[in-house]
């Protein structure tokens, strides 16, 4: 084994993994899927979804804010696991006013994709009918806070040009939520828009104008089970 | 909003005058917007503006911090604002009865400002007065043992824009000092060997720095210690692992957040022993060489703050704490740094964000605070009644503390006993006792339940009084809160679950959703409309809201439900319904109601089966 590689085991599996990686990122150098929505490229990972909720021993912990060490054994796809996350993928269903067919992001939505992908068919606990706003007060930006999982992707990955923040969390508990500080000029900008989009898994960051340039249908997910992407270099590692 | 350029101006010149005050101290966040709050009674929209161009704080990061706490409103809370106690002990003890006589004497309801601004009516979770409700909090005065007559009185008061200092009765013990005047009780029961025996500062600290810190941490370890703030972590393995850490500074900080409903411990320590503690801190701080101690004390015992810098003052007066600590090299000295209103600010990785300036929300750990904490240098957090066996134990030997308690639990664990006894208080007694001896002690009978460590700790019935408190056993932070026969168990449940769904910082899915969720369905089977199906879902989310959450409130949030459906499994089986077993939003008595109430009739329920 290289220097700074290590051994893990997932579900059985025995892989090689990089000294300092979340299990996430060994995973899916290994072909393996776990699901994510909060975590997000270099972004730090924030923990906020609980998606990647794995096992690892008697414990269980978010799979992207762990990282791995040598001979830690995981385990992500138990019917267990897998009922526990269709459980919390339907939580935020009815936290929410989720309207997918009204939806600009449909088929690009990575919250509906992980909800077809754990065969949720209706949530089944009762729907919070929350009253939550839109704020289009911005020229290019518009915030659908119907469909923000407060996952913070935009919060940590959409900064201003000498690194401020612009997004952020307001309020606590159950009334907790996105704020974009419209004071701001950058926050005016389309660059910022496009990025913001970009980096929300959701429908909550729209940039205005072009929404259905690409057809409904011919969306990433439309064609593909989220997560079939990692997996289908599963054979080549 | 519309703007009044003479409050603008106002608001500038408080904030520049703080700023400067503060050194543009970025930490200090907290301490301003709370003079803020307090001059203007709310945190007026320009104070956010001015905060974040001052101290060089992004905007929107001023608003979340000043967002997150209950202290903080961006409305006019009124010159005088009650916070009216609403935990469990509190309505137990009659608080319906005196937020009625709020609302009737004020002419507004909670949760509203009068007109004039004169008067501001709010709730707010446990100020830690359990054992004496019902209680209140008005412009950080401390009103205790409310009666709706009391209520009368006050009110005339502050419609009279009065002193509420006159109207404080005297406290017991220290609270009667000029600098506390607080009408405060302490209700020591039981005096045991550590806290509350005779006490002469110094001379712990003194054996310290003869034997060498790497001894302190060793004295410690030997003694079995173990962390008095609920989770029981090793004190000496935290000390030991903070100073391995290099660094280029340290921080020790005494955790006051003292939030869990039904504890009132920390309170007393500080009231009437405080030198204890800040010795303890002195000595931890020697131990792992760090220079600065942190005191987080939660907003709801600010009536403290000037005595305990009284008592800091003292200490540095004597040589015990400051520079060069008794002629030694050895300099460490002690801030104190005030909550806001925030439950989930105990945690410990919570309470270094908020010590920080910032929003208290908890980190992802690890990094565990021992390697990365206040300021990212390795910190120990410890809770006072931790610190205070440490210095003790530092006097008399880990062996004289190891024989109390018993082998896996040594020493002694101060109890905050509430709700249907004779005596409540606080009892220092040695690990190992059953609840039923402690029963005994507080003089409860007709007991139905009783609940060890608070919302978060379990519900007990008849059939477990022979368990013991300690840590193999039912490990606990010291809450002991007793309900007697006469009580509806579903109102203290929904009372705690309401508790857990207001107090979640909200930053993950499952503690967020999912006690929202879990409240959701004990309202439905209370109201009658749950059916045995609906019972195993409480409990399937109950247990997936425990294991996906990030931090402890979450993982324990449950246990409200979660121990009562285990231990009282027929108060459930009582209202659920036995004729359908499908999931049974719908009741027909119970939708029509309001209108039956307003039309005076009854509904015609046939039609509906
Ligand atoms: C939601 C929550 C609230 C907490 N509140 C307190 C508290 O008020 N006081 C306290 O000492 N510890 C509290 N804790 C535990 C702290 O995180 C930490 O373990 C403790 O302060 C460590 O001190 P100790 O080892 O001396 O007990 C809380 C934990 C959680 C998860
Ligand atoms: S954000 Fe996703 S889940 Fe929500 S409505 Fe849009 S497509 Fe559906
Ligand atoms: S707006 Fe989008 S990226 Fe930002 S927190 Fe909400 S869901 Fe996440
Ligand atoms: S992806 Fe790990 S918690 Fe969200
Ligand atoms: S918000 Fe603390 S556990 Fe989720």
């Amino acid at each position: 084994m290289e220097q700074g590689h290590i051994k893990i085991n997932i579900d059985g599996r025995e892989i090689i993994a990089k000294e300092g990686q979340s299990i996430v990122q060994a995973a899916r150098d290994n072909g393996i899927f776990i699901p994510t929505l909060c975590d997000f490229k270099s972004l730090q990972p924030a923990g906020t979804c609980r998606m990647c909720l794995v096992k690892v021993g008697e414990r269980y912990v978010s799979a992207c804010t762990t990282i791995v060490s040598q001979g830690m054994s995981v385990e992500n796809e138990s019917v267990e696991l897998k009922e526990n996350r269709k459980s919390l993928i339907e939580m935020l269903f009815v936290e929410g006013n989720h309207m997918c067919p009204s939806c600009e992001k449909s088929g690009n939505c990575q919250l509906q994709a992980l909800a077809y992908r754990y065969q949720m068919t209706a949530p089944r606990y009762p729907f919070s009918f929350t009253q939550r706003k839109i704020d289009a007060s911005l020229p290019y930006l518009v915030v659908e806070h119907n469909r923000c999982i407060q996952c913070l992707r935009c919060v940590r990955g959409v900064k201003a040009k000498d690194g401020h923040d612009i997004f952020g969390f307001i309020d606590r508990g159950g009334a907790i939520h996105i704020s974009v500080d419209t004071t701001d000029t950058e926050a005016a900008t389309e660059v910022i828009a496009q990025k913001a989009m970009d980096i929300c898994p959701v429908g909550a960051l729209i940039k205005k104008g072009g929404a259905y340039r690409v057809p409904i249908g011919e969306r990433k997910y439309d064609n593909e089970v989220i997560g079939s992407d990692v997996e289908k270099e599963r054979d080549k590692v | 909003m519309e703007q009044n350029p003479s409050l603008d101006s106002q608001v500038r010149q408080k904030v520049v005058q703080l700023t400067k005050f503060y050194q543009q101290d970025k930490t200090q966040l907290l301490a301003m917007l709370r003079e803020i709050q307090s001059e203007f009674r709310m945190i007026p929209g320009p104070a956010i503006d001015y905060l974040a161009e001052e101290l060089d704080i992004p905007r929107i990061q001023v608003e979340g911090t000043a967002s997150f706490y209950h202290f903080f409103s961006s409305k006019n809370r009124g010159r005088y604002t009650v916070y009216m106690n609403t935990s469990a002990t509190s309505e137990m003890a009659g608080a319906a009865a005196v937020m009625l006589a709020f609302e009737k004497a004020a002419g507004i309801k909670f949760g509203q400002t009068s007109e004039n601004q004169q008067i501001g009516l709010f709730t707010t979770s446990c100020i830690g007065m359990c054992d004496q409700e019902p209680a209140a909090l008005i412009n950080d005065f401390v009103f205790t043992h409310l009666t709706p007559a009391r209520v009368e009185e006050i009110v005339k008061v502050i419609k009279e824009n009065g002193s509420l200092q006159s109207l404080i009765k005297s406290g017991e013990g220290k609270n009667s000092s000029a600098l506390v005047s607080a009408e405060v009780k302490n209700n020591i029961r039981f005096k045991g060997p550590v806290f509350f025996t005779d006490y002469a500062p110094g001379e712990a600290l003194k054996v310290a720095m003869e034997s060498g810190s790497l001894e302190v941490i060793e004295a410690i370890r030997k003694s079995g210690l173990r962390g008095r703030g609920g989770a029981g972590f090793p004190t000496g393995q935290k000390w030991g692992s903070c100073r391995a850490t290099d660094a280029e500074s340290r921080y020790v900080i005494c955790n006051v957040d003292e939030g869990e409903p039904g504890t009132f411990k920390d309170r007393v320590l500080l009231t009437e022993r405080p030198e204890l503690i800040f010795e303890g801190m002195i000595i931890a701080g020697y131990a792992i060489e760090a220079k600065q101690g942190i005191v987080y004390l939660r907003s709801e015992y600010s009536y403290l703050k000037k005595y305990l810098e009284q008592v800091l003052e003292g200490l540095r007066s004597q040589n015990l704490l400051g520079r060069r600590i008794l002629k030694s090299r050895f300099s460490f000295d002690i801030q104190i740094k005030l909550g806001a209103g925030a439950y989930i600010c105990g945690e410990e990785s919570a309470l270094i964000e908020s010590a920080e300036g910032k929003r208290g929300q908890p980190r992802n750990r690890p990094p565990f605070p021992v390697v990365s904490g206040y300021l990212h240098q390795p910190t120990i957090v410890n809770n006072p009644e931790t610190f205070g066996c440490a210095a003790k134990i530092i006097l008399k030997g880990s062996d004289w503390f190891k024989k109390m308690g018993t082998s896996a639990s040594s020493g002694v664990k101060l109890l905050s006993i509430s709700g249907d006894c004779e005596k409540p208080g606080i009892y220092e007694v040695q690990w190992g006792h059953t609840v039923r001896e402690i029963l005994g002690f507080c003089g409860a009978t007709e007991v139905l339940a009783v609940q060890v460590g608070g919302p978060s700790g379990n519900f007990l019935s008849e059939k477990e009084f022979d368990r013991k408190i300690c840590y193999s056993d039912l490990s606990t932070g010291g809450a002991f809160t007793i309900f007697s026969k006469k009580r509806d168990l579903f109102s203290i449940i929904h009372n705690h679950m309401e508790f857990f769904t207001k107090e979640t910082c909200g930053f993950c899915v499952p503690c967020r959703a999912g006690n929202t969720l879990l409240l959701k369905q004990l309202e439905k089977v209370m109201i009658g409309n749950g059916t045995a199906l609906d019972l195993k879902k409480i409990e399937e989310l109950g247990l997936l809201v425990k294991k996906a959450s990030r931090c402890g409130l979450g993982q324990s949030s449950p246990n409200p439900l979660l121990t009562s459906l285990k231990n009282f499994p027929e108060i459930y089986q009582r209202v659920v319904r036995q004729d359908v077993d499908y999931m049974s939003q719908f009741n027909m008595e119970f939708a029509t109601s309001d209108s039956a109430k307003v039309a005076n009739r009854k509904p015609n329920l046939e039609i509906g089966d």
